[in-house]
């Protein structure tokens, strides 16, 4: 592979805290290396703001190979960017040309406070989680792993699920800021599972009303979500979640 | 002052289940007057917060990171190790035991390694029932597969999302009980000092991140579960936030510090591409499952790997080790790779990576495959195509992030992998029962020093930090707590807690006062490059030595040159970033002061005055059979303590793959 260097301008969202109106900023970086990762490029970017005595550019970043959800940024328009089935930490700067332009800002949902440049809350996921995603089995003398056979594609469906790392790019693609896929993933993982079945019904409905409580949009089938998810989860939870949640509301749950 | 381990009496199959049965217990009325506080909420961290939580106590659970499901446990790919003997190959807790204390090179402790290997199975019934969806074969059962340094199959995984998958099971269960009250949690703070009152752990000062003001919380105990110190050498798999400063701090405030010279490098990980790299990724351990691992025969061969033809490839581990093969411990295929590319016979533009190479498991699988649809007259490539769909469902992910980070295809070409920082086996000193030097203060998985010894097995990170979080600090916290019964909450307004938070605070004014115009992370790829270079993968006295002076050089420029930007009183990620460095550069000279003075090679640590003829590690079992526990004294001095290590059960022996 052919390595190269390039200079860009960067359009990069500056807000000091959420008490404040936002604004767009514009930077130079120089001899960016097609070989770095995105975020690497902003380290580049933050090393000079520093050496010039300014403010280096906030940012949420942790692992930095794509598993921890941290990375948050909307690029040029989408979510994590423009590879699919990606996160803005695995972004390559090899996607880039000498010359280009590149906008960079915050998630943007009601949902998701910013809480400087380009960091934003997204404790309501958290709630969410709170509210019922989760198999209520305290720590103790749980019954050994294999008295429990479950049926490999049922296993393997469940996995594709939880495999969401809750980074809020389903929310930041959607129009409605909808959190409909993100919530669907943990339904659909529980409810895949025998493990999850006692609390399947109530699950569903308190997760869903907590998710109002947040503020979050509803969800009308525009699939921006599945399309900029990292992790490629799928639509189909969303349908499972509906169907969850309608069978719980008419079955009576008792919190419906 | 004498360390005393608190292992217990009788032979070692009773001495934890002798000690779950006796030990004191707290009544669930005065389990509610009881606060904890659980610092870090990864695999240790989350288990015993949301574990305590279910228990009646009051907890409160601290996190650096905007969620706790963020904690760097998410990362780790490969899985995690339990004695079930599914697969019927002979495995035990005995044979989990053993292979523990010989794969950390004879330097952990027996008791606590027993206790693991018994908990180990209870660890995978727990997280299933929780929902945690493991890997299971077509009737339905659990799947398993090897990793290095054993010879039965007894890892558990979720793909390569091992550390994914648990750690959201045990979030999961943390915010059940942030939902119901019984854990208070606090994303996005940072822990800065312990407060000790009368001798005994009480509680912490915290940062708020998000406002940078600062916050004193009680606990009649404080659970540190922060991880290790990887990020001490700058380049690492670690996550980039992950720190030893509350870790540090309770050094600082009396509690030793366990073999900090004991250091895991892992041999599989992407090169380093050039000066930008602000991390390293791993290429998790089970690809060795597959993968074969080689350099051409010949120095400095510049040829294309595909065009090295198969008598000119050295399978260099093969060659060694053959009754381990790929699957060696992975200190010892660290060095056997820097041995080889050292010699000469590296491959890449650097020159400084081997090949991990997955022709011969894909064309395997192929064959298997077509025998499987009973398509036995195939060509090659069908054969192939069909093999790369198993490789594909194996390590799917893991060869889409190498795709994306190097821009080959590894299904095509081989891998090229290199050895990096990954997991630090030294950590805080605690006993039996996960206490530290300092009273009621407690130090959780890879924070603490206690299991793995010199070098740590594949998938065992995992297993020992929820075997600490559900299994064992539910028991051995309340066997403490019974006595404290009768101490009330202590209001913050106490002496110590406005002592140690004027500390935190001056430290931090000092910093910001320095206003000079060099980075913090100039300054950390500075401590980086030497620990790198003097306290890596090879090591020796002289290096060592001059290691200690320039830490101690780069560390006065550090605080009369270092710039942070930004104001104290608000969201400022360089500020948290600077304090995180400052205490680097003081457990760097630690690191190398332990180093210099374990005069063997054992596991990770390899001095090189200290090797056999084949340039295996030399143990010295008559002076070292000991475990390091500095007390910090002040600045610059620490004072060693040692712990002698008694093996009743395995003999240690010169430790052999071959």
């Amino acid at each position: 592979m052919q390595h190269y260097n390039m200079n860009l301008t960067l359009k990069v969202w500056r807000q000091r805290s959420n008490k404040v109106k936002g604004h767009f900023e514009s930077f130079q970086v120089k001899n960016i290396s097609s070989e770095m990762s995105f975020l690497e490029m902003f380290d580049v970017l933050n090393e000079q703001l520093v050496a010039e005595g300014k403010d280096p550019i906030a940012f949420d970043h942790d692992c930095r190979e794509g598993i921890c959800g941290m990375c948050s940024m909307y690029i040029n328009g989408r979510a994590h960017g423009p590879w699919t089935q990606n996160t803005t930490c695995q972004l390559h700067m090899r996607e880039y040309k000498d010359g280009d332009t590149i906008v960079v800002e915050p998630w943007r949902a009601e949902s998701f406070p910013v809480i400087r440049d380009l960091v934003v809350d997204r404790s309501a996921f958290d709630r969410i989680i709170g509210a019922g995603g989760y198999v209520s089995v305290n720590t103790g003398n749980a019954v050994d792993a294999n008295s429990l056979p479950i049926e490999k594609q049922k296993a393997d469906e469940a996995f594709a699920a939880a495999s969401c790392i809750g980074c809020g790019a389903c929310v930041a693609a959607c129009p409605n800021a909808s959190a409909m896929l993100f919530v669907s993933a943990k339904i659909a993982h529980l409810a895949l599972l025998p493990q999850g079945e006692p609390e399947r019904k109530n699950r569903a409905v308190n997760m869903i009303q907590q998710m109002d409580t947040e503020g979050f949009g509803s969800c009308t089938n525009i699939g921006a979500c599945e399309a900029e998810c990292p992790k490629g989860i799928s639509l189909e939870n969303i349908a499972r979640l509906n169907r969850e949640y309608v069978g719980a509301i008419f079955s009576g749950s008792n919190n419906g | 002052m004498a360390l005393d381990s608190k292992i217990p009496a009788g032979k070692m199959d009773e001495k934890w289940g002798k000690y779950k049965s006796t030990c004191k217990l707290v009544n669930p009325a005065n389990k509610r007057q009881l606060e904890i506080i659980v610092v870090g909420t990864g695999l240790a961290g989350a288990s015993a917060a949301a574990s305590l939580g279910e228990m009646g106590y009051k907890v409160k659970a601290f996190c650096f990171q905007d969620s706790p499901r963020r904690a760097h446990s998410i990362a780790a790919q490969g899985g995690i190790n339990a004695a079930k003997n599914y697969q019927n190959d002979g495995d035990s807790t005995y044979r989990l035991f053993y292979d523990t204390i010989k794969g950390g090179d004879y330097r952990a402790r027996e008791g606590n390694v027993h206790r693991l290997a018994e908990v180990s199975t209870n660890i995978i019934d727990q997280c299933v029932a929780q929902g945690v969806p493991f890997a299971r074969e077509y009737g339905g059962l659990l799947s398993n597969r090897s990793f290095g340094g054993t010879q039965v199959q007894r890892t558990f995984y979720a793909a390569g999302q091992t550390g994914q998958q648990l750690l959201i099971g045990a979030y999961q269960a943390l915010e059940r009980q942030v939902a119901l009250g019984n854990v208070t949690m606090y994303a996005r703070h940072e822990m800065l000092d312990v407060v000790k009152i009368d001798g005994k752990a009480r509680g912490i000062i915290a940062r708020n991140l998000v406002n940078g003001e600062l916050e004193r919380h009680f606990g009649h105990a404080v659970l540190l579960c922060t991880g290790g110190y990887g990020n001490v050498f700058y380049l690492s798999t670690n996550a980039m936030g992950s720190n030893v400063t509350a870790a540090w701090k309770a050094h600082r405030k009396g509690a030793f510090f366990g073999n900090p010279c004991f250091t895991q490098i892992h041999p599989t990980c992407i090169p380093v591409s050039g000066d930008h790299q602000s991390k390293l990724t791993l290429m998790s351990e089970s690809l060795r499952n597959d993968g074969r691992i080689w350099v051409p025969k010949k120095q400095g061969d510049n040829r294309k790997p595909g065009d090295i033809p198969e008598e000119e490839r050295d399978y260099y581990l093969e060659r060694r080790y053959p009754a381990f093969g790929n699957l060696v411990p992975r200190d010892v295929a660290s060095r056997a790779a820097k041995e080889r590319c050292d010699a000469g016979y590296g491959v890449g533009s650097s020159k400084m990576a081997v090949y991990l190479d997955f022709a011969a498991a894909i064309e395997r699988y192929g064959k298997i495959e077509a025998n499987k649809q009973g398509k036995s007259n195939l060509d090659k490539d069908a054969v192939i195509a069909l093999g790369k769909d198993v490789v594909k469902e194996k390590y799917g992910n893991l060869f889409d992030m190498y795709a994306k980070i190097t821009g080959e295809n590894p299904y095509e070409v081989p891998m090229r992998i290199y050895p990096a920082v990954h997991y630090t086996m030294g950590g805080l000193w605690v006993d039996y029962e996960l206490m530290t030097t300092v009273p009621n203060l407690y130090a959780l998985g890879e924070a603490n020093f206690s299991d793995h010894g010199a070098n740590r097995l594949g998938a065992s990170a995992l297993m020992q930090g929820l075997a600490d979080g559900y299994f064992v600090i539910p028991y051995t916290l309340g066997n403490n707590l019974a006595d404290d019964i009768r101490t009330k909450s202590i209001p913050t307004d106490h002496p110590a807690f406005i002592a140690a938070e004027k500390e935190v605070s001056d430290r931090i004014n000092k910093l910001m006062s320095i206003k000079g115009k060099e980075s913090v992370e100039s300054f950390h790829k500075r401590l980086g490059k030497i620990m790198w270079d003097k306290c890596g993968m090879g090591r020796n006295a002289e290096g060592l030595k001059h290691a200690i002076k320039e830490i101690q050089q780069l560390r006065k420029d550090f605080w009369s040159n270092v710039r942070i930007p930004g104001e104290v009183n608000e969201f400022n990620p360089e500020l948290d970033k600077a304090g995180r460095v400052a205490d680097f550069l003081e457990l760097g000279e630690l690191m190398c002061i332990d180093a210099l003075d374990r005069e063997e090679s054992c596991g990770g640590h390899f001095r090189e005055e200290f090797q056999t003829e084949e340039g295996e590690a030399l143990r010295d079992d008559e002076k070292f059979m000991y475990v390091s526990a500095w007390e910090f004294k002040g600045d610059s001095q620490y004072e060693l303590h040692k712990e002698e290590l008694k093996y009743e059960i395995v003999h240690p022996s010169a430790r052999s793959y071959k």
